[in-house]
């Protein structure tokens, strides 16, 4: 099998501070790394790769210091890994992402499987994963909270969805979106890192992959970001101390006011 | 401070410290109260190919030396001493096939101690031997193509838990020292069991138990070396495994540096940080000046071992006697930082003031270790006389 | 023309409010100038924030000529077992809001086995035109299918924007079309408004964990789709006097094809229903001390009619399943009330739970960072005061 993770470097959005008085991202000293949801779908990637045989490549979309990410993802046994930069991708939404994406899919050829994380934990969107399935009008799951069977190029697998779980199949190839807790991520083998520092990582720029530059990058974004605000910041409120008792009544007050304005 | 260490090397810290951070912290108080084998943490190890370091390439290791096991052993015992015990316990079994085996023994078993398929353990110390090791009883009779064993082996670590046993057995009781052979015994040997498992006051992830040899028939192929080497086989390999113990002791004086500069920074009292107070900044300062003293010293014992000394006695005792000392008084002003919230279980120095202890103990006592310190430097200053 | 960012050197005066700006850390001063590398995404926070306008990002102003032509509101209407998702109702409300603005019709999408109440109800709720496909194929959502008739709903209705609700099924079908149509989705909208004069769709929803709002526009091309969360909209009250067109989609056999197949479809068990879509939240951290102790909390949760909630702390501790877990890696929830007990308000809690209508905190320690960003706190053993509480609910209520 050959299997394609599609992995996202960001920052690590639980450093992130804002800075109060201007409203902007504080982003000094804020550590890159891969998107936490990717490393699911990678996990699930050398899983099936392990059980059935093949490989499986890393790929991301991103600037050059996203090879970081591609060396983790071979120090956790992906057999080899693509960056595709190239300043025209700069700014891409999920529409040229997905767009470029499928145009590497299409460029490796022979991939059989499409695993990308739920969403990434900056943009938020979990729109990529569908994006690249419609490109290469290709079946699709996504919110997959477990991958039950591989075989006979038919994908089992259980949708979280509201409300319960669906057993759902279709055949390979396809592109499928992973939760968290799929599954839980291998540590990095030490044979690994040594063989993930001494790769060499293929890169593939815009006229690599055969595009114009009005599919790509802010260009091929129908999407774009006019404002970025600080979400009214719900500062600190009334604190109370007092006996059980007296406060007890307080917060009875607020928590029956309100449930009987609903 | 820049040891210059390869990027290997850092790589297996940067690894040891991920597997640290994200598996070993959240367990080890409940596997400390519980005295429980860290069985899942070991598979992780193993899966991350970290019992690999060791081995020789030709068996399905990395072939790295003794610099690169300390800094793993170190990086472990920063999180949980327990763990790390086990994990260097470990190397220490499986030490005597490497440095002695013959062919057939390193095929038959280092392949599956990289894997981490099996574990392995040391058994030199019995119940009326221990700093005097030469004073063991356990025997091993030879009858045709077999050595039948009798006899009870004390506080071995990983006992219960290997697959391999390294094991010292007098051949020829009338030799003394002379009379000692090494032998690999395997768990599931008939005539081979275990006593319980001990109750210890720190290191109590790591398992201890008692061997016992009841006419235990083990193939004249698992005689490592010769009849009679036994005792230089048992002392090659503990002085090899001295600084990684030095390591460890580095590595929970370390952990708890790390927790008491974490604690004073957030502390307040009097209105101010108590790091703020020279008082405590003068203790923290000679804990992280006597830290990077042991673990300098740690390192160039590993070192002079990796660049193939023919004699490190001294140097691995120098660096075993100096990082434990350091581990005990560290972490015991570790808790005296912490204050009351220190002496509760609640916070996780009391746990490494208890693991410190038997640094100062295993693998030769401090008073060994200083006796062994003491023979070096007469016997060099003799031959400088000459 | 591609696009590019231009640092005007003669307007910079090297004060430095854009490198702060900047997300990606692209913006440097070199000799007292802004100076951007390669880490720049074209994002646009730094042209916005310099007070001198020396950063212009010059982008392809071309815009398609039909744009006008596009007019109205679709809204895809999900549908479960034969009844029309609450989700649906909120965004004909919001629909209708919009449509003041935007002038057009507002139009449902709705595939199903059987339509005829659902129509009613959506044209009640704010629809003045239904497109319909019915087939029993249609009973439950499937990918292509769905693909297929919303693009037939959108290329017979040509809106200018089209809406879904930002669930598991709106955000398995919206990127799939908004592919095909070449045109913009945003993800997760919390706020919609609608600007007449640029005739353009501003939507506004969290990012960077929630740290921070952004507004999007699709300016060059149409309809302008987004999936917005469920529970932030308001469903108007039906009006039974209004009156709707039904447009029957007739979806032929090959509309209907799928690839994907749905071999079973396993329901929650009763009483795990998802925090997610709770009301009222009581969740509990470290201070909980053990499982047991979430019974307190089961308590309060069932007389408040709501969920309980808990910490990742407190889900790795083994005191609760991960489903109730809050939080980065867990939940977002946005209930009307989120009682935090014995949770110290780690940032990777707060950004599961901020969007809260109003956080209320219990805790011992005074200095827990959830007193900071809580609407009214409480320093107390929570071992006393959740009892306290209980007994003074089941008081009031005799």
């Amino acid at each position: 099998m050959r299997i394609l993770a599609a992995l996202k470097q960001v920052p690590d959005t639980s450093e992130v501070r804002i800075d109060p008085e201007r409203g902007t991202l504080i982003r000094d000293g804020v550590p890159s790394i891969m998107n936490p949801f990717d490393a699911y779908a990678l996990e699930e990637g050398l899983r099936w790769r392990d059980a059935l045989g093949g490989e499986v490549i890393a790929i991301t979309m991103g600037p050059p210091q996203a090879e970081a990410i591609l060396r983790e993802a071979i120090s956790m046994g992906a057999d080899s890994a693509i960056l595709l930069s190239d300043r025209s991708f700069a700014g891409a939404d999920t529409w040229a992402t997905s767009h470029t994406l499928a145009a590497a899919v299409r460029k490796i050829g022979g991939i059989d499987l499409v695993l990308t994380g739920k969403q990434a934990i900056d943009g938020d969107t979990a729109q990529t994963g569908p994006g690249i399935a419609a490109s290469l009008d290709w079946p699709q799951l996504t919110f997959v909270g477990k991958v039950r069977e591989i075989a006979d190029s038919v994908i089992v697998a259980e949708r979280d969805v509201e409300g319960g779980v669906e057993i759902v199949e279709c055949p390979l190839p396809a592109v499928i979106s992973i939760l968290k807790d799929a599954n839980s991520p291998r540590m990095p083998s030490l044979r690994g890192k040594m063989k993930a520092r001494s790769a060499v990582i293929t890169c593939w720029g815009r006229a690599d992959l055969g595009l114009t530059e009005e599919e790509t990058g802010l260009d091929g974004s129908p999407t774009r970001v006019v404002r970025i605000a600080t979400p009214e910041a719900r500062s600190g409120g009334a604190v109370h101390t007092g006996t059980a008792d007296e406060m007890a009544v307080v917060l009875a007050d607020l928590l029956l006011g309100k449930e009987a304005g609903r | 401070m820049d040891y210059g260490l390869s990027e290997d090397i850092l790589s297996i810290r940067e690894l040891c410290a991920d597997i640290a951070r994200r598996h070993i912290r959240p367990v080890r108080e409940e596997l400390d109260r519980e005295n429980r084998f860290p069985h899942e943490v070991m598979k992780i190890l193993a899966d991350s190919d970290l019992l690999r370091i060791y081995i020789p390439e030709a068996y399905g290791g990395l072939g790295m030396g003794s610099l690169a096991l300390c800094v793993a052993a170190e990086e472990l015992s920063r999180a949980c001493a327990g763990i790390a015990t086990t994990y260097a316990a470990n190397a220490l079994g499986a030490m005597p096939v490497i440095l002695f085996g013959s062919e057939d023994q390193k095929s038959r078993y280092l392949p599956v101690l990289a894997s981490g398929e099996k574990l392995a353990a040391f058994a030199l110390t019995e119940p009326d031997a221990g700093s005097d090791a030469g004073g063991i009883r356990t025997r091993a009779a030879r009858h045709g193509d077999a050595y039948v064993l009798n006899g009870t082996k004390q506080w071995i670590t990983n006992g219960g838990e290997a697959g391999v046993y390294t094991v010292i057995a007098l051949t020829d009781p009338d030799r003394g020292a002379r009379g000692a052979s090494a032998f690999i015994v395997e768990d599931g040997t008939p005539g081979f069991s275990y006593g319980k498992k001990e109750d210890k006051m720190g290191i109590r992830a790591s398992a201890t138990r008692e061997l016992i040899f009841e006419d235990c028939s083990v193939p004249a192929a698992n005689l490592i070396a010769r009849e009679g080497m036994g005792f230089m086989v048992a002392m090659k390999t503990l002085d090899n495994s001295r600084p990684g113990v030095a390591a460890q002791a580095v590595g929970i004086a370390q952990g708890a540096l790390d927790e008491a500069l974490a604690y004073a920074a957030q502390r307040k009292q009097f209105g101010q940080r108590i790091d703020s107070f020279q008082g405590i900044q003068f203790m923290l300062a000679d804990m992280a000046t006597s830290i990077e003293a042991a673990r300098a010293l740690a390192y160039s014992a590993a070192r002079m071992i990796d660049s193939g000394a023919k004699r490190f006695e001294k140097e691995a005792a120098m660096a075993k006697v100096f990082a434990s000392d350091v581990a005990m008084r560290v972490t015991t002003d570790a808790v005296q930082i912490l204050g009351g919230y220190g002496y509760m279980k609640d916070y996780p120095v009391e746990k490494m003031m208890r693991d410190a202890k038997i640094t100062q103990i295993y693998e030769g006592t401090n008073q060994i270790q200083r006796s062994v310190i003491a023979a070096a430097l007469i016997r060099e200053a003799a031959s400088r006389e000459k | 023309m591609t696009a590019r960012i231009e640092i005007r050197p003669e307007v910079c005066t090297g004060c430095g409010v854009c490198v702060s700006a900047c997300p990606f850390g692209a913006i440097s001063l070199v000799d007292g100038i802004a100076t951007v590398s390669d880490a720049c995404t074209l994002c646009g926070a730094c042209e916005a924030s310099c007070p001198f306008s020396a950063i212009i990002i010059r982008r392809d102003k071309e815009k398609a000529d039909d744009l006008g032509s596009w007019s109205g509101i679709l809204v895809y209407a999900e549908q479960r077992e034969g009844k029309v998702d609450h989700s649906a109702l909120e965004l004909l409300g919001a629909a209708r809001s919009l449509s003041e603005a935007e002038g057009g019709a507002v139009s449902a999408a709705l595939f199903t086995d059987d339509g005829s109440e659902a129509c009613r109800q959506l044209v009640e709720h704010g629809a003045d035109r239904v497109f319909l496909a019915e087939s029993p194929a249609l009973h439950h959502y499937s990918t292509e299918p769905s693909t297929r008739l919303l693009l037939a709903a959108v290329r017979r209705a040509r809106p200018s924007v089209v809406l879904a609700a930002a669930t598991t099924t709106g955000r398995d079908l919206m990127p799939r079309v908004a592919k095909v149509l070449c045109t913009g989705l945003t993800a997760d909208c919390t706020g919609l408004e609608y600007d007449p004069v640029k005739n353009l769709l501003l939507q506004t929803r969290p990012a960077f964990g929630g740290n921070i709002m952004a507004t999007i526009v699709c300016e060059r091309t149409r309809p302008q789709m987004a999936t917005v969360r469920p529970r932030v909209m308001k469903a108007l009250a039906p009006d039974p006097s209004r009156r709707g067109e039904i447009i029957d989609l007739r979806p032929s056999p090959a509309d209907l094809e799928s690839r994907a197949r749905l071999r079973e479809f396993i329901p929650l068990e009763e009483g795990a229903a998802d925090i997610a879509e709770a009301q009222v939240i009581v969740s509990g951290g470290r201070g909980l001390k053990s499982g047991e102790n979430f019974r307190m909390l089961d308590e309060l949760a069932s007389l408040l009619g709501g969920s309980v909630g808990a910490s990742r702390a407190a889900v790795d501790s083994g005191w609760m399943p991960y489903p109730h877990q809050v939080g980065q890696t867990g939940k977002t929830v946005q209930p009307k009330i989120y009682l935090a007990c014995g949770i110290s308000g780690a940032v990777q809690h707060r950004v599961g739970m901020q969007s809260s209508d109003r956080i209320y905190a219990v805790n011992r320690d005074p200095t827990a960072p959830i007193f900071g960003f809580c609407d009214e706190g409480f320093v107390a053993d929570l071992f006393e005061l959740l009892p306290a509480l209980a007994r003074e609910i089941r008081r009031r209520r005799g």
